[in-house]
């Protein structure tokens, strides 16, 4: 919480100011402030009103007004079709089952292994700890095509374990939980383990609960990224029943170009949960981010 | 070094361990039959890590050596695959879509990672001042980065259609027309560019408020002491500062820029006239439309190389100038 919030809010004068230069903005500092955050939040904004707003209009409404955001009709059909013109339902299902699982195992794998790597001595710890640095600085696309091979051979293209399996575990998600458990006093453990805990209820009962910002981050991290994924589901699913909503609409745009009210539908329901999440946890996930970059 | 810590092997570990990842694990008091007590936490330690490492080692570990050997072959996706040696990085050399994609890549990424830099900059230092509505403006320019880029481009590209295209047609109305709008091989690159800064911004500025908040307030004052003011205070006191979060983020902008496929794919297919096809969309292009696995494979390891330059160079620059406060 105080990463963010703390050292702002009392913005007295320093103690010894020197007279002659006063550090303030000033009123006129502020308003040209707030006047660039307004515009800038504008811009930011401006594809989600326009989404809003061309999902209830009519296609010949938005071809005829181009100019307004303002609909000259409010239709609702777009919200309705959608469900009809692709799998919509099976795909928000295909998202919600694909980024709900990889989230919840990697959460727990990474955390397995970041708490071995940061709290036990063994040979080779050091090969495989540069070997996960390795694989968080190599782009990933270098491994898409012998993964789709992999997963042809394996037959699982177009299923739901060929999407989840290979993502259950990822470098960063290690990393950045190697970091937490660093941080967490040794002598926490050492007291459980001298009342006799066992190595896993040491783990799951003293480490992850100290260490819960820091699964909520990389939880979040790991929701967003795959229910926002695209090229990944493109390539391991053909079927239009297997896809995600993220490569399904992206698919459908591809051959249904001029649909605008449509697709503006369907994107605006796949955002949703993702828009919920976020409103719901903004605040500490703003502030877990922020600590991945810090010093 | 205390006994325990010379067990630990290598070199490498050690470096890596204190450059990227800060204090090294508290070295553990040791009992007697110390063997036995440390194989039995080997043991726990392999069990611990095992899941995770059969899934990295088999996904991605092994297809990114994997990648470099299908490289040296004319794999295609089905049938029989001979060795080829450096037959397929000889056709790259040769070959115009290749060097199309790496300049195009290269302009998206020296145009979009400093400029993302600079604006988050600039939005975090004033976000950093006791501004109205503070919370609120920072939610709304983080906020892209938590939507699908993919589903939000589909809003672009409409945006900046011609014939339905909000943004185009007021573009046009303030005497700036974009013509075909990203159909118009002049505006395209710029188009997924501006989409690119738009969805990084508010992650980078975030990194920035942050750094800045770590700064420490005696510091601040002392600098206030002394008289720094506006950009003398920025560029003498805040930017030396911020030395370790702005290589953070350099960082992470730059891998972010080379990695870019989504607005692409959604928004210009990598046209008009390949205008914006970057490497990445190369990579999909040759492996999953055209099946030639090895080719792909060998345009997949070009990128390798080139990321792999770019961020040790990054990271060497920027390991002279780390400061420590």
């Amino acid at each position: 919480m105080s990463a963010i919030e703390a050292p702002v809010a009392p913005r007295r004068p320093p103690p010894l100011t020197r007279s002659s230069r006063p550090r303030t903005v000033g009123r006129l500092g502020t308003v040209l402030t707030v006047a660039t955050l307004v515009v800038v939040s504008a811009v930011v904004l401006l594809p989600f009103v326009w989404m809003v707003s061309a999902s209830f209009r009519t296609q010949g409404d938005l071809t005829g007004n181009p100019t307004t955001l303002w609909p000259a009709t409010i239709t609702f059909d777009n919200y309705v079709n959608i469900w009809q013109r692709i799998p919509f339902g099976r795909q928000l299902l295909n998202t919600v089952a694909f980024a709900g699982t990889v989230t919840a195992v990697s959460v727990l794998l990474d955390a397995m292994a970041a708490y071995a790597l940061a709290r036990f001595q063994f040979p080779g710890r050091g090969v495989i700890f540069v070997l996960i640095i390795v694989t968080l600085m190599l782009p990933i696309q270098v491994t898409f095509v012998p993964v789709y091979n992999l997963l042809a051979d394996l037959g699982w293209i177009n299923s739901l374990h060929g999407l989840v399996i290979p993502r259950v575990a990822d470098a960063f998600g290690i990393f950045f939980l190697r970091q937490a458990f660093l941080s967490v006093p040794v002598e926490l453990e050492d007291a459980a383990r001298i009342d006799g805990a066992s190595e896993w209820r040491i783990f799951f009962r003293v480490m992850l609960p100290l260490t819960g910002p820091a699964l909520l981050t990389v939880a979040l991290f790991n929701l967003l990224a795959n229910w926002n994924d695209l090229l990944w589901p493109l390539m391991v699913t053909t079927d239009p029943s297997m896809q995600t909503l993220p490569a399904g609409l992206a698919l459908f745009k591809g051959e249904h170009v001029s649909d605008y009210g449509l697709l503006m539908a369907g994107a605006l329901l796949a955002l949703l949960p993702m828009v919920a999440v976020f409103l719901f946890v903004q605040r500490r996930f703003i502030e877990g981010i922020a600590t991945t970059g810090l010093k | 070094m205390s006994a325990p810590q010379r067990l630990l092997p290598r070199r490498s570990e050690r470096t890596i361990t204190a450059t990227l990842a800060g204090p090294r694990p508290v070295p553990r008091v040791r009992v007697l039959r110390r063997s036995s007590i440390q194989r039995r936490r080997t043991r726990t330690a392999a069990a611990f890590l095992a899941p995770a490492s059969l899934v990295l080692g088999v996904f991605v570990l092994y297809p990114m050596l994997d990648a470099l050997r299908a490289s040296f072959t004319d794999a295609r996706i089905i049938g029989p695959a001979d060795w080829v040696g450096l037959a397929n990085y000889a056709e790259l050399l040769a070959d115009d879509r290749f060097w199309n994609a790496l300049w195009n890549t290269a302009l998206y990424a020296v145009v979009t990672a400093p400029l993302s830099v600079a604006i988050a900059l600039g939005l975090a230092l004033m976000l950093n001042r006791a501004v109205p509505a503070r919370l609120l403006f920072r939610a709304i320019i983080f906020f892209p980065f938590v939507t699908s880029l993919s589903l939000v481009s589909i809003a672009w590209a409409f945006l900046f259609d011609p014939q339905v295209g909000t943004a185009a047609a007021w573009l046009s109305q303030v005497g700036l027309p974009i013509g075909n709008g990203i159909n118009d091989p002049q505006w395209a690159m710029p188009a997924v560019m501006l989409v690119g800064i738009w969805r990084n911004i508010g992650f980078f500025m975030v990194m920035f408020l942050a750094g800045l908040q770590s700064i420490p307030r005696e510091l601040k004052e002392a600098a206030a002491v002394d008289g720094a003011a506006g950009f003398r205070h920025f560029r003498t006191m805040t930017w030396p500062l911020l030395a370790n979060t702005t290589m953070f983020v350099v960082v992470i902008a730059a891998i972010f820029a080379f990695q870019a496929f989504d607005q692409m794919y959604v928004m210009t297919g990598g046209g008009p006239f390949f205008s914006t096809e970057t490497l990445v969309m190369y990579i999909y292009d040759t492996g999953f439309e055209q099946y030639r696995t090895g080719y792909a494979s060998a345009v997949s390891w070009a990128l390798v190389l080139v990321v792999l330059t770019i961020s040790i160079g990054q990271l060497w620059y920027f390991r002279k100038r780390a400061v420590q406060y």
